[in-house]
């Protein structure tokens, strides 16, 4: 939720590092981004794209450094990012012995304001997966799986999207449907943060992006 | 002057409720979180049957091969019974236990689980809930059954039953912060038996003592009373200790 007019969602990161046991993964990220904006994370396979998008989810601790939501330094697991933060990892977050609806309804029943029934059958019916809700998830394909993940998204009121790879397995219907929950969220004053190799599917003035890795060719 | 003394009531009556709402929300959401995760969690557990049918079974194997294997005495077999029906009884919840996070924490849904706005320790404690329905409950309203092959009488029964219903849920609780802190950890299986099976101890000295005492014609009151003393610690302590261990398995 951004507030009113003038009180713009914020994610400010500074001189953050973080190690895979003695490894240094990165060091010195510095970025800013504001509601509409969205950064999309680039680097070469084990660059610590992931690793960063956790540490912004609050999930892992970093090595050094900080990061900040509305200004304010919070730390892993910190109820102001949890309320804040929409997390669509690289593992799929979905129960294989439940349905697709049963598992959209599932978590977003965490929500502090659960989406009500209709508003899943149309995020269903959005990701083209009607046919399939009442099917256990197990027997659904990989790029079906991640359509869920995209339900997810079409449901989420979380004002701060992370998003690993989202365009994994996606065929270009599922990418244009990305690209437009996209621009709605970022019409909406949301922000976003997305690992990917190929370019996200948002209008560029929108986009800002860092390399991980760049600095220091291996 | 009438209209400050209403203002004042006013006033009085938005500073005093929002600390009451404030309590009585969080309240809500804690009892909101746990009712999310028991009831999510059963219905996987009711999806997945063949699983659980697997738990039970392999309680009422072990518990048969004793007096199989040893003697058919009634003294002999009178005398092992309640340690053998206890010690199976921890053997059955510790290979019920990784499913607890590890099912959760392999697909993503313990991510975001503790990335949700709801308190982990409630979510935590209602995943435990359930964990014990589906596994010492079972075990617990199976052993006296089991127990009628070791010549145990009526009595010796009921109190092995009562003593199974106090001390099952401490093991899901005590074995709940074994599975999370090796999440991950390679080997996981056989690490988490020897993490939570010396803390299983006491539950186990105690539970087998108050069906041993019933026999002996003595009080089992003590032996009781410990291991509610037990369960009330263990409810109170673990969920914060096992939703620490998931933050910390996640990092």
């Amino acid at each position: 939720m951004s507030g009113a007019r003038g009180s713009v969602d914020a994610l400010d990161v500074e001189r953050l590092a973080a190690r895979r046991g003695y490894v240094a993964l990165f060091a010195g990220i510095d970025f800013s981004i504001a509601g509409g904006e969205a950064l999309s994370v680039t680097g070469r396979n084990g660059s610590g794209k992931t690793t960063l998008l956790r540490i912004v989810a609050g999930l892992t601790t970093p090595a050094e450094g900080e990061v900040r939501w509305q200004r304010q330094a919070v730390r892993p697991f910190d109820p102001r990012i949890r309320n804040a933060v929409a997390f669509n990892g690289h593992l799929p977050a979905l129960k294989d012995e439940l349905t697709a609806q049963e598992n959209l309804e599932i978590s977003v029943a965490l929500d502090e304001r659960p989406a009500a029934a209709e508003a899943i059958a149309a995020a269903l019916e959005a990701v083209a997966l009607t046919r399939q809700k009442a099917l256990p998830v197990r027997f659904l394909s990989q790029g079906q799986r991640r359509r869920i993940g995209l339900a997810r998204l079409h449901l989420s009121q979380r004002p701060l999207w992370i998003l690993d790879e989202p365009l994994t397995a996606l065929d270009a219907d599922a990418i244009d449907l990305l690209g437009a929950l996209l621009e709605r969220h970022l019409d909406r004053g949301g922000l976003c943060v997305a690992a990917s190799h190929q370019p996200l599917p948002v209008a560029v003035s929108r986009m800002r992006s860092i390399t991980l890795g760049a600095s220091a060719p291996a | 002057m009438n209209s400050t003394d209403t203002r004042d009531i006013d006033a009085q009556r938005t500073a005093t409720s929002p600390a009451d709402n404030a309590a009585d929300d969080a309240r809500a959401s804690v009892l909101r979180a746990f009712g999310w995760s028991l009831a999510r969690d059963l219905r996987i557990a009711i999806r997945s049957k063949a699983e659980l049918g697997v738990q039970l079974l392999f309680y009422v194997i072990v518990v048969s091969l004793f007096p199989l294997s040893t003697s058919p005495s009634r003294d002999v077999l009178g005398m092992l019974g309640p340690g053998v029906l206890w010690t199976a009884a921890l053997l059955a919840s510790l290979l019920s236990l990784p499913r607890l996070f590890a099912s959760d924490f392999t697909d993503g849904t313990l991510e975001q689980i503790a990335l949700s706005p709801r308190p982990l320790p409630a979510l935590v404690s209602g995943k435990i809930a359930a964990h014990w329905l589906t596994t010492g409950l079972p075990v617990a309203v199976m052993a006296p059954l089991l127990g009628a092959q070791y010549a145990l009488d009526g009595e010796a029964l009921s109190m092995l039953a009562i003593a199974l219903l106090l001390g099952t849920p401490i093991l899901s609780l005590l074995g709940a912060i074994g599975a999370a802190l090796t999440l991950g950890a390679r080997g996981g299986g056989g690490l988490l038996a020897l993490l939570v099976l010396p803390l299983y101890a006491p539950v186990l000295i105690f539970g087998a003592g108050a069906v041993d005492a019933v026999r002996a014609g003595v009080s089992a009151s003590a032996h009781l009373s410990l291991l509610g003393a037990g369960l009330i610690v263990a409810i109170i302590a673990v969920p914060f200790a096992a939703a620490t261990a998931v933050r910390i398995a996640l990092d």
